[in-house]
């Protein structure tokens, strides 16, 4: 996106920056109960890891099944780094612990990286997916180092007090969450514009024409995926110090997984698409989970959608209001978009309704007698089964009119915004 | 010999299971170029519906429905979800599939619950087929032989002896020309990932009451069928018969053993004792290890041999 220009004082970005700076710092404000904290926090540091697998899959064009390994082996060693502050072992800040999961995962990126980066596409995707599978075995393999099935608790409140700072609050977490993500967040962006960052751009789009230029393209892959093993274990440190234990899920394929679909939500075309893609993830994941068993399967199909109609994920779909905004056309599409929100939302109502039936009925020691919108009625009978449907049915005609609609307007405003500046 | 008998046949019929799996996804990625993340999970659709089915009205009216049902499922996820992704790209498709697990994972979660289902050997596979020295073994297993081998000649000669076959092979090289010809070349790209499916289904049908049928089955044997692919050479049938045969019987076989490396030292006069640098790895005995040994298989091969046994492609 971002062209070759001489800049050297760009306002927006300064801005934008700043602006991070304060929402990280003003957020545990605004949101005050404790479950508001735990939310915040996980984002923190979910937004590094999904912002490294971006390294990998929107700059370096490599989808990588694979990545919790690095951010989960990262936090198998700052737990034990931890455990031996604890025990007096060593002296070292827990403040400086995530360096220690970002060396681990820079260390096992060179190892696994090695293989992995020797292929690209396709290939690559399988090879991470078995390099997944293999450390997440090894594991459980080895309970004296990993803790087996139950894995190796710890406690963050060890070492003396730094400037009265003892992890033990929730509140002190966050902002050390807060802080390495916006010093993580920064170095990232950083790295995006450097030679190498741009290299790797060019490997993703045109591996041979790159080689051609005379770069080895699996030694930007690989300086590429190392690098990207050192943040994701910066990840992997904070949750450990956040959650206080560390177990086999943290390099499981469900955590890989969960990685590539928040990026992929938020968008990989942009840098802040992760960003947003982890704030929507966590918040399906610790807010929807206590609502609805099916949380899972309304995360899928969303990711299902954004994959069919939206690839380029929320980041992409904000950044193209912009030209839109600049041109003054904004409120030609805002009756169009509000439609097809109120359609989508009536679709919405309706496949919750069906989905929560099902589940109802299927899961036996639940009460088919249920609520919802505030309606009471009987999974068992046929007539909710009726209206769900119906309206589920309706909602779909509806989005599909809307969207077409939608998509006559921005047809058109865009032949108009064209048209002027030609 | 007793063991090692039991094992390569126990192997064997595993490894045939694999291969109906990798079979479907090697075509399905030659013809297509798309990596099927979902195609694990049509083997567990085919083991559930066949579970369903064999409650209803019997196991081997649901060996044949089970399996149509699948491709039927398989054939509209590609005329109307794949071919829409099919313009943004291999990694679309990719992530496409990858969804379509997820959902699907989560729909049996949904439908049929957590915990596994009752889904069991019909009376009439029950009980011994023939003894190997002192130990019987089963029918199911031979049926599960009979099943698979029937089913590969059976592919192999529509792909070789029939007109469809043969606009399928001409369609993995020269999809353009097959075009060209006046062959509906989406259709033949249906018509096979549907196949794909109905391979998967059956071999849920036949491997979910050999084994277990619970909602984790797709995610315990996608990663081996692609480490199968891997191994075997992208895009190559035969090398993906190869490979799954060679990890069937690497996985059976490496379970019923304890060796270890401190047994191999001894030989030497070395010994481990608890002192020794690492020793809980010199300590693992390959039962143990068996989980890790196909991936371990991958690493090497694609250290040594990238293009995969008897694969041709490189990259």
């Amino acid at each position: 996106m971002a062209s070759l220009r001489f800049q050297p004082f760009n306002p927006a970005r300064w801005l934008l920056w700043g602006a991070t700076a304060v929402l990280f710092l003003v957020a545990p404000l605004v949101f005050r109960e404790s479950f508001a904290l735990t939310m915040l926090t996980q984002m923190g540091a979910f937004i590094i890891f999904a912002l490294s697998y971006n390294m990998l899959l929107g700059q370096g064009g490599m989808l990588s099944f694979g990545h919790a390994v690095y951010s989960g082996l990262g936090a198998y060693f700052s737990v034990h780094v931890l455990n031996m502050i604890g025990k007096g072992t060593i002296v070292f800040p827990v403040m400086l612990l995530p360096l220690v999961g970002g060396l681990a995962g820079l260390a096992f990126g060179i190892i696994f990286g090695y293989v992995t980066t020797k292929k690209a596409g396709t290939t690559f995707a399988m090879i991470s997916l078995g390099i997944g599978e293999l450390v997440h075995a090894c594991v459980l393999m080895f309970p004296g180092f990993f803790g087996g099935e139950g894995g190796v608790s710890t406690n963050r409140v060890v070492g003396q007090p730094f400037l009265g700072i003892t992890f033990g609050p929730a509140i002190q977490v966050y902002y050390l969450v807060a802080f390495w993500c916006f010093v993580c967040m920064i170095a990232m962006f950083a790295l995006t514009q450097t030679p190498l960052g741009r290299m790797a751009n060019a490997v993703r789009d045109n591996p041979e024409r790159a080689e051609f230029v005379g770069y080895d393209t699996q030694k930007v892959r690989f300086l590429q995926l190392v690098l990207a093993g050192f943040f994701a274990g910066v990840s992997g440190a904070l949750s450990c110090i956040n959650f206080e234990i560390v177990t086999d899920e943290n390099v499981s394929a469900i955590r890989s997984g969960g990685v590539l679909l928040a990026t992929f939500i938020g968008g990989t075309g942009f840098f802040f698409g992760p960003i947003l893609g982890s704030v929507v993830f966590i918040f399906f994941v610790v807010a929807l989970s206590g609502f609805t068993q099916a949380w899972l399967l309304y995360l899928g199909l969303f990711f299902l959608a954004m994959v069919l109609y939206a690839p380029g994920g929320i980041a992409s779909l904000i950044m193209m209001q912009l030209p839109v905004i600049r041109a003054r056309r904004l409120r030609a599409l805002a009756l169009p978009y509000l439609l097809a929100l109120a359609a989508g939302l009536v679709a919405f109502a309706g496949l919750v309704g069906v989905v929560e039936m099902v589940y109802r009925i299927s899961d036996a020691s639940l009460d088919t007698q249920m609520s919802l919108f505030g309606i009471g009625f009987d999974a068992k009978s046929a007539r909710p089964w009726i209206a769900f449907s119906l309206v589920l049915a309706a909602g779909l005609a509806a989005l599909g009119f809307a969207a077409r609609h939608v998509g006559e307007r921005w047809g058109a405003i865009q032949n108009q915004i064209q048209g002027k500046q030609p | 010999m007793e063991f090692f008998l039991v094992q390569l046949l126990n192997g064997i019929s595993y490894g045939l299971l694999l291969f109906m799996l990798s079979s479907g996804l090697t075509l399905v990625f030659s013809l297509m170029g798309v990596l099927n993340f979902a195609h694990a999970s049509f083997y567990m659709l085919g083991a559930y519906f066949a579970y369903q089915i064999s409650t209803a009205i019997g196991f081997y009216p649901a060996l044949v429905v089970a399996p149509l049902l699948v491709g039927a499922i398989g054939m509209l996820v590609e005329r109307f979800g794949l071919r829409t992704v099919h313009r943004y790209g291999h990694v679309a498709e990719l992530l496409f599939t990858f969804g379509l697990a997820y959902l699907i994972e989560e729909a049996v979660h949904l439908v049929w619950g957590r915990a596994a289902v009752e889904y069991r050997i019909p009376p009439s596979l029950e009980g011994p087929l023939f003894m190997v020295f002192t130990s019987q073994y089963p029918i199911y297993r031979g049926f599960m032989m009979l099943v698979s081998m029937s089913m590969l000649v059976s592919i192999w000669l529509v792909l070789t002896r029939t007109r469809i076959g043969l606009v399928i092979q001409a369609a993995l090289t020269h999809p353009q020309t097959v075009e060209a010809l006046g062959h509906n070349v989406p259709r033949v790209f249906m018509l096979v990932f549907g196949g794909g499916a109905a391979l998967a289904g059956l071999a849920g049908v036949i491997g979910g009451n050999a084994f277990v049928t619970e909602p984790g089955m797709a995610a315990a044997v996608g990663p081996i069928i692609f480490v199968v692919v891997v191994v075997g050479g992208m895009g190559s049938l035969a090398g993906a018969f190869v490979a799954s045969l060679l990890i069937g019987c690497l996985q059976t076989f490496s379970v019923g053993l304890d060796w270890k490396f401190a047994g191999l030292f001894a030989r030497f006069g070395w010994s481990v004792t608890p002192d020794t640098p690492f020793a809980t790895l010199w300590n693992i005995t390959l039962a143990q290890a068996a989980p890790v040994l196909p991936y371990l298989l991958m690493v090497l091969i694609l250290i040594f041999r990238p293009r995969g046994l008897l694969g041709t492609r490189d990259g």
